[in-house]
């Protein structure tokens, strides 16, 4: 509980560094998706009231954009590419083997909390193309036999030093 | 300050940081402090090269050797034999695709690649160290900010502008000198200027390459625009899928304030210009301008109509003006070598020269820059070195979700906004991806629908409904379910769409459906009338055929999941198409190539 009361005062703070600042409720909803992972309804409230705007704003907000999570997501995060330059070589195919390998559908995140696989449009690698992106790092000219040993990594823990 | 006999150029920007960059710049750095060298070879991490395919790319500065694909254990050869040793490492040096050359003597400027190009917008990327201001200052960074505060009046500058013939590289080409003019019209007691950096075409790059390679450049350009237009804050509003590019650009931002360049009092001329970033947070819409502001204002980012235009009333109710990251880049040049030296190049009508993004099916993925006027096919031939593994071309894609697909036929257009448009696309951000015979113009057609249904912001209803009923007779079409008039229907509704919807987006939202209709039109026919896939892409349409090539290894029938696959050892196996689920496992597992798909 203690450390869900440090990521709320944590929030508090934030909502005050910003509260005067011409447009606050865009950085402050991204300071706490990555305070909490994810924006829940709890949150919402209490952005919305120390913004001093209503919840149904911040939640319109919150829904508009696709970076903004309701729901926690993975420890990982698995992101395909599928912009032109990708799908042109074929990332679908790296997109339906992470979802065979994990048995999750896109936007899902398996059981034990580690992955969550979703599809997203360009990182601006394509010269790298096919590429995905864990967790901020970008994998590229992938296939999709390179997939597994990727997954295994992360899984024993390797990945993050990689 | 200290002078180096050799200069270690690596690569940094986003393609090679994943291929591995920061860990060569660790090796070579430790290998030149091993070997003594370091009072006499300086390892710099720059911007974006270009030729990403080539990446990680090390260039070895005074004679230009470009070493490519370069592994960490390659790191001490280059060490010991070139930088201590003065002799090249022929065998990492770059290799020509399309010619396969590899000539060490050969440098940089002198590849096939680069040989056409013309970096304006990109004349510092890969060149200087872009966390570093006093790299940009030495290439006349920050100068035509002084010339443009100290001997210049406002309206002398957006008449340079306006001369150069500079239009919007964002996509639409909007001259950009009039929209500098509009916002220099408008009296306000706040005005803003703004960048948008919310680069969200699929395939296409350089605004993060920029803002990776040379941030400079960008804010030197925003201070001079709110100098003309009279605006003392700027935003630059940047996806927040480039991680890298935000925090170059926070560096660069902090580096100018502390060097008088933003802030209060700017060299002393008594001109102030704050700078600011905003992060987007994924909506491809907030790219149209009026959804952008409302984004930097903290409200969701739907577009709203225009009339008023920003100019007169955009962010926070204030007159404001928008460019993009690439138009801005342009500039600071604009203003030091004159309109007259800018308008020389290019086009009748578009002036200048035009970064485009080089991807898919196409040798040298990467950005390049060149004259506009530059033919489709020198691009993609000489520069991009054709497709790859011996494929034959069937179409360029440009200008993103809101462009086009042109074939062969039209490869000698010459690239400006007004040829592109005759041609049945659009300039676009600059996105250029190569289509070969392997791709199927049904499904690319289809894969934008998709996008446009996805990042469709539902404000209004041709947008939100039109695409969204255009996607499902593309996927019905696809799947082989295609019935007699669905062409049709799709005109009709593209028709409508493009006359009705609200913003830009929505409004050539049709584009890449109805340029594959007017070129590909026969693929549609095919998938709609012979339920056949002419490029043996999409899945429900195709059949999987065992050749006499099979020995009989049983590898297909064991891969199989649904048990279609029957034959005895050592004999020619069979498929039966009732029973196979067209999943392709049988195809990769095959070692003697024997599967085909018809």
């Amino acid at each position: 509980m203690d450390d869900e009361r440090a990521k709320f005062a944590e929030l508090e703070k934030l909502i005050a560094d910003h509260k005067d600042q011409p447009g606050a409720l865009m950085p402050v909803l991204q300071g706490a998706q990555a305070i909490f992972g994810c924006v829940s309804e709890d949150v919402q409230k209490v952005i919305a009231e120390g913004l001093g705007v209503t919840l149904a704003e911040v939640y319109g907000v919150a829904t508009f954009y696709a970076q903004f999570s309701l729901h926690p997501k993975g420890k990982y995060l698995v992101n395909v590419c599928l912009g032109t330059a990708c799908y042109v070589k074929g990332s679908q195919s790296i997109l339906d083997k992470l979802c065979k390998l994990l048995n999750v559908p896109v936007g899902g995140t398996t059981p034990d909390g580690l992955f969550t696989v979703e599809a997203t449009r360009c990182l601006g690698a394509c010269g790298l193309a096919p590429v995905m992106m864990i967790n901020g790092r970008v994998y590229g000219r992938l296939t999709p036999d390179a997939v597994p040993a990727i997954i295994d990594e992360y899984r024993n823990g390797a990945g993050e030093n990689a | 300050m200290d002078i180096y006999r050799a200069h270690v150029l690596v690569c940094g920007g986003t393609g090679c940081s994943s291929s591995g960059s920061a860990t060569l710049i660790e090796r070579f750095e430790q290998k030149i402090a091993e070997n003594g060298l370091e009072k006499e070879v300086k390892v710099i991490r720059t911007g974006c090269f270009g030729l990403c395919e080539a990446g990680p790319v090390v260039i070895v500065y005074p004679d230009g050797t470009f070493y490519s694909r370069v592994k960490p254990e390659n790191v001490d050869e280059i060490v010991t034999e070139h930088l201590l040793k003065g002799r090249k490492v022929e065998h990492l040096v770059y290799t020509d695709h399309a010619t396969k050359e590899q000539n060490a003597e050969k440098a940089l400027e002198d590849i096939n690649f680069y040989k056409h190009q013309m970096r304006i917008a990109l004349r510092n990327c890969g060149v200087i160290d872009p966390e570093n201001i006093d790299e940009y200052l030495a290439m006349d960074g920050y100068r035509a900010l002084e010339k443009a505060l100290t001997s210049m009046t406002r309206e002398e500058v957006i008449d340079e502008v306006l001369k150069s013939g500079l239009r919007g590289r964002g996509g639409a080409g909007f001259p950009t000198g009039k929209k500098w003019q509009f916002a220099y019209n408008s009296v306000s007691d706040q005005k803003f200027v703004a960048c948008n950096a919310d680069e969200g075409d699929p395939g296409a790059f350089m605004d993060r390459s920029i803002l990776e390679g040379d941030p400079h450049a960008v804010i030197e350009a925003m201070a001079i625009a709110g100098y003309a237009i009279g605006a003392s804050i700027g935003y630059i509003y940047v996806r927040a899928e480039y991680p890298i590019a935000v925090k170059r650009l926070q560096v660069a931002i902090g580096q100018a304030e502390e060097y008088g360049l933003l802030g209060d009092n700017i060299l002393g001329t008594g001109f102030n210009f704050h700078l600011y970033i905003r992060l987007g947070a994924g909506a491809f819409v907030c790219g149209e301008e009026t959804a952008l502001m409302h984004s930097i204002e903290g409200k969701r980012g739907e577009p709203t109509t225009r009339p008023p235009f920003p100019a007169v009333k955009g962010l926070f109710e204030k007159p404001t003006m928008l460019n993009n990251v690439e138009t801005y880049a342009n500039i600071a040049q604009i203003i030091l070598k004159g309109a007259d030296w800018y308008s020389s190049i290019g086009t009748e009508k578009s002036k200048g020269t035009k970064v485009f993004a080089l991807g898919g099916k196409i040798n040298n993925t990467g950005l390049v820059e060149v004259p506009m006027g530059t033919t489709l096919r020198t691009v993609i031939y000489e520069v991009g070195g054709g497709c790859p593994n011996g494929k034959k071309f069937k179409a360029v894609q440009t200008g993103g979700p809101s462009g086009g697909c042109l074939p062969e036929s039209l490869l000698d257009t010459p690239v400006d906004y007004d040829n592109l448009i005759a041609a049945g696309s659009m300039m676009g951000s600059g996105g250029m991806i190569v289509m070969d015979e392997d791709n199927c113009m049904v499904d690319i057609a289809r894969f934008y629908l998709e996008f446009i249904v996805d990042e469709s912001c539902g404000k209004c209803t041709p947008c939100r409904v039109g695409t969204k009923r255009m996607l499902e007779i593309l996927n019905r079409i696809v799947e082989g379910k295609g019935e007699e008039g669905d062409i049709e229907k799709l005109e009709e509704l593209a028709t409508t769409i493009k006359s009705t919807a609200l913003c830009g987006l929505g409004q050539t939202a049709p584009n890449p459906v109805l340029s594959t209709l007017r070129f590909f039109r026969d693929e549609y026919e095919a998938h709609i009338k012979e339920k056949r896939c002419p490029a043996h892409h999409c899945q429900k349409l195709l059949q999987y055929v065992i050749t006499d090539k099979c020995r009989g290894c049983t590898a297909c029938a064991r891969v199989c999941p649904a048990g279609a696959i029957t034959g005895e050892v050592k004999q020619q196996h069979v498929i039966d198409p009732k029973k196979c689920l067209k999943c392709g496992a049988c195809m990769e597992k095959c070692r003697f190539g024997a599967i085909i798909k018809i």
